[in-house]
């Protein structure tokens, strides 16, 4: 079992023929995604990677039966891109794509409202359900399969944290990354609740970042509903205030979303926070030992 | 991007939002010019630099008479003025705004600003004013309304006069208030703002509703379809390592410390800093090289890192996705090639193409420490900077 994503997951790249998305469709396929199919307006009936091009979502999802699209599409064309997705009815879009217009994402949540879809990201590195399936643009090799879920607001602390894991021989269900931008669409507690639904994943690592309060509201809902262990590492302890840190969501303002308030808040949860990142994967196996979950979840 | 009062004024205009008469003044002579255009009775001159707080520090004059308005602007221009939010490095004044005296009867507070929360824009108002609306926030929250606003239908006219009669504007006023709220909203969708704050919004004595202030803040993702904002950048304003690394679309930041950072998305560069500053050294930079660099873009940020004179060493932390570690390093080659490298530079590679990355740096020939993990690397860089 894993969340979001398994091995019978079809998938559609939008925006297939540019560069980046050619790279990563490459590396899909090598991990064993099922890619079944590529949009690029204009480009229907052409083939790359022996993957059929549509000129839409929509018939490529007729065509083809995939459920799950991953986007990399330029910025200025992304938000039409995930509406696109929805519109279609996929289970799931992933937008990989950064520098989305903030209220561009705004437009979009609301265009989503009582639809079925869901979106992860913008600006994101994807979904990964080890040795079956990965959408996105992680590195496929430093995942190995197992029983702990990560869920990060960061692409390369995500892949900081897996590694650590895999380097312990503690293999991961399912990594989600939700990105780094104010508005997206699946949240810290969307993941938990997922994780916490899911039969084969026993502890959970949380990434998150200085800005906005979602760790807050997170983490309220661990201290209430969760029935295994988290633990957690927050970027951007020694950022300071008022300055964007990359990461449009990732500012300090108005005295709100430090990181101490955020460990904090986790901390108060029962959520232990690592000191730094190259710590997160000994803080989960000390966790896991102390809950007696380490032989389960020890996995090669 | 931020852009100054003055400007933020002409956006409003264009929005119907009443705001006093002025014009920028960038010496003395123009001061008076503008000041004898202007007539009134009283004349402000408003010290104009991208941070708040302008009032308190001084920045902000009542004259009298143009003679007291070229006093004023020779006292303020070319000043340092020190702010709660300039840090204590302060900023320049090198341009002045003129603006004709207001008999403001109350101030109030307006903003429109992003709801993470709700993923929408909200407009915010209270009766207290002038003040700063943190503390107001932290101390009286019961004080601050709020409006969340439909991107379908924009903002509404009755939340508009709810919030007019909530912050107690005067009731044969709501009109004029309602005109006002329902510009500046406009302003905001139009021009892709992340934030407007008008502190203060006032009631006059001859019963007018007007934004005394205007702060603006433009999404940066958005810019490439506002070539009039873009056009609005004053340089002078920011930092000029800053500026150079935006030409070629990396994410950095100054900071004060002396080891340079050169780092591979935005999480890990913030994490590459807290785990320097956790081995007890100091971060000089956050910089983030995105996940599409290519090599030329590297070596730019790594000059652009050497440029720093207090640099006195450089961790490049990888860890390859999106971004493939053998770019980096022909990057890191070319740039010290160009530049030469007399610091320590200490690199730690994982991820996509690593292996690959490794090489070309090992076969380099260059001075170089390689670090096994972001700790290790750390502390190797804090060891050798001292």
């Amino acid at each position: 079992m894993s969340v979001y994503i398994n091995k019978d997951t079809k998938v559609i790249v939008q925006g297939i023929t540019g560069e980046t998305a050619l790279f990563h469709t490459k590396q899909m396929l090598e991990y064993g995604t099922k890619i079944v199919a590529g949009v690029t307006p204009g480009k229907g009936g052409l083939e790359v990677e022996g993957v059929p091009v549509f000129n839409t979502v929509e018939e490529a999802v007729k065509a083809t039966g995939a459920n799950v699209s991953v986007i990399y599409v330029p910025a200025p064309f992304a938000a039409d891109a995930i509406m696109e997705g929805v519109d279609a009815g996929l289970d799931m879009t992933i937008c990989i794509t950064e520098h989305i217009p903030v209220l561009d994402m705004v437009k979009v949540k609301r265009y989503m409202e009582g639809k079925k879809t869901r979106l992860v990201g913008p600006n994101c590195p994807g979904v990964i359900t080890s040795d079956e399936c990965k959408i996105g643009i992680m590195p496929g090799y430093i995942h190995t399969k197992g029983h702990v879920g990560v869920v990060s607001r960061s692409g390369t602390l995500t892949y900081e944290a897996v590694h650590q894991l895999s380097q312990e021989g503690i293999g991961q269900s399912t990594a989600v990354g939700i990105g780094g931008d104010p508005v997206n669409g699946t949240n810290f507690i969307d993941v938990l609740s997922a994780f916490n639904d899911d039969p084969d994943t026993y502890a959970v690592v949380m990434i998150g970042e200085i800005g906005g309060t979602a760790e807050e509201e997170a983490a309220e809902w661990v201290k209430a509903n969760m029935t295994k262990p988290v633990v957690g590492f927050i970027g951007g302890q020694t950022a300071p205030p008022g300055k964007r840190m990359g990461h449009a969501g990732a500012i300090i303002s108005g005295g709100k979303g430090t990181a101490a308030e955020k460990i904090k808040a986790m901390n108060a949860a029962g959520i232990e926070v690592a000191d730094t990142p190259s710590v997160i994967g000994e803080t989960l196996i000390r966790v896991i030992k102390e809950k007696g979950l380490y032989d389960k979840c020890k996995t090669h | 991007m931020n852009i100054h009062e003055y400007q933020g004024k002409e956006i409003l205009r264009k929005y119907g939002v009443a705001v006093p008469k002025g014009k920028v003044a960038f010496s003395p002579d123009e001061a008076v010019k503008v000041a004898k255009e202007l007539g009134a009775n009283v004349t402000v001159v408003k010290a104009q630099i991208h941070a708040g707080g302008r009032g308190k520090a001084g920045g902000v004059k009542i004259a009298k008479n143009l003679e007291e308005v070229r006093t004023y602007s020779k006292e303020l221009l070319g000043k340092i003025l020190v702010t709660h939010q300039t840090g204590p490095e302060g900023k320049e004044v090198k341009r002045l705004y003129i603006e004709e005296g207001s008999d403001i009867r109350k101030e109030y507070y307006l903003g429109l600003v992003l709801d993470r929360a709700t993923s929408r824009v909200t407009l915010m108002g209270s009766e207290e004013g002038g003040m700063d609306i943190e503390e107001v926030a932290e101390n009286t929250p019961e004080k601050i309304f709020k409006e969340v606003i439909d991107p379908v239908t924009g903002l509404q006219a009755f939340q508009a006069r709810r919030m007019a009669f909530n912050m107690n504007i005067p009731a044969k006023l709501v009109n004029k208030a309602v005109k006002l709220m329902l510009g500046l909203y406009q302003a905001f969708v139009e021009k892709d703002a992340s934030i407007v704050e008008i502190n203060p919004l006032v009631v006059t004595g001859d019963d007018e509703v007007v934004a005394l202030d205007a702060k603006f803040n433009f999404d940066a993702n958005a810019l490439y379809r506002h070539k009039d904002i873009v056009e609005l950048r004053d340089f002078d304003e920011e930092d000029a390592k800053e500026i150079e690394a935006s030409k070629y679309d990396l994410s950095y930041i100054s900071l004060d410390g002396n080891i340079g950072c050169m780092v591979n998305g935005a999480g890990l560069a913030m994490a590459t800093m807290d785990t320097i500053s956790y081995y007890g050294g100091q971060p000089a930079n956050f910089l983030d090289v995105g996940g599409g660099a290519t090599a030329e873009k590297v070596t730019e940020a790594f000059k652009i890192i050497l440029s720093d004179e207090n640099v006195k060493g450089i961790f490049v932390n990888i860890f390859g996705g999106i971004m493939k570690c053998d770019v980096i390093a022909e990057g890191v080659i070319e740039a010290t090639k160009q530049v030469g490298l007399t610091i320590p530079l200490v690199v730690r590679l994982e991820g996509t193409n690593v292996d690959l990355g490794k090489k070309l740096l090992n076969e380099s020939g260059l001075n170089i420490v390689a670090a096994d993990s972001m700790a290790d690397g750390a502390q190797k860089i804090v060891g050798l900077v001292g």
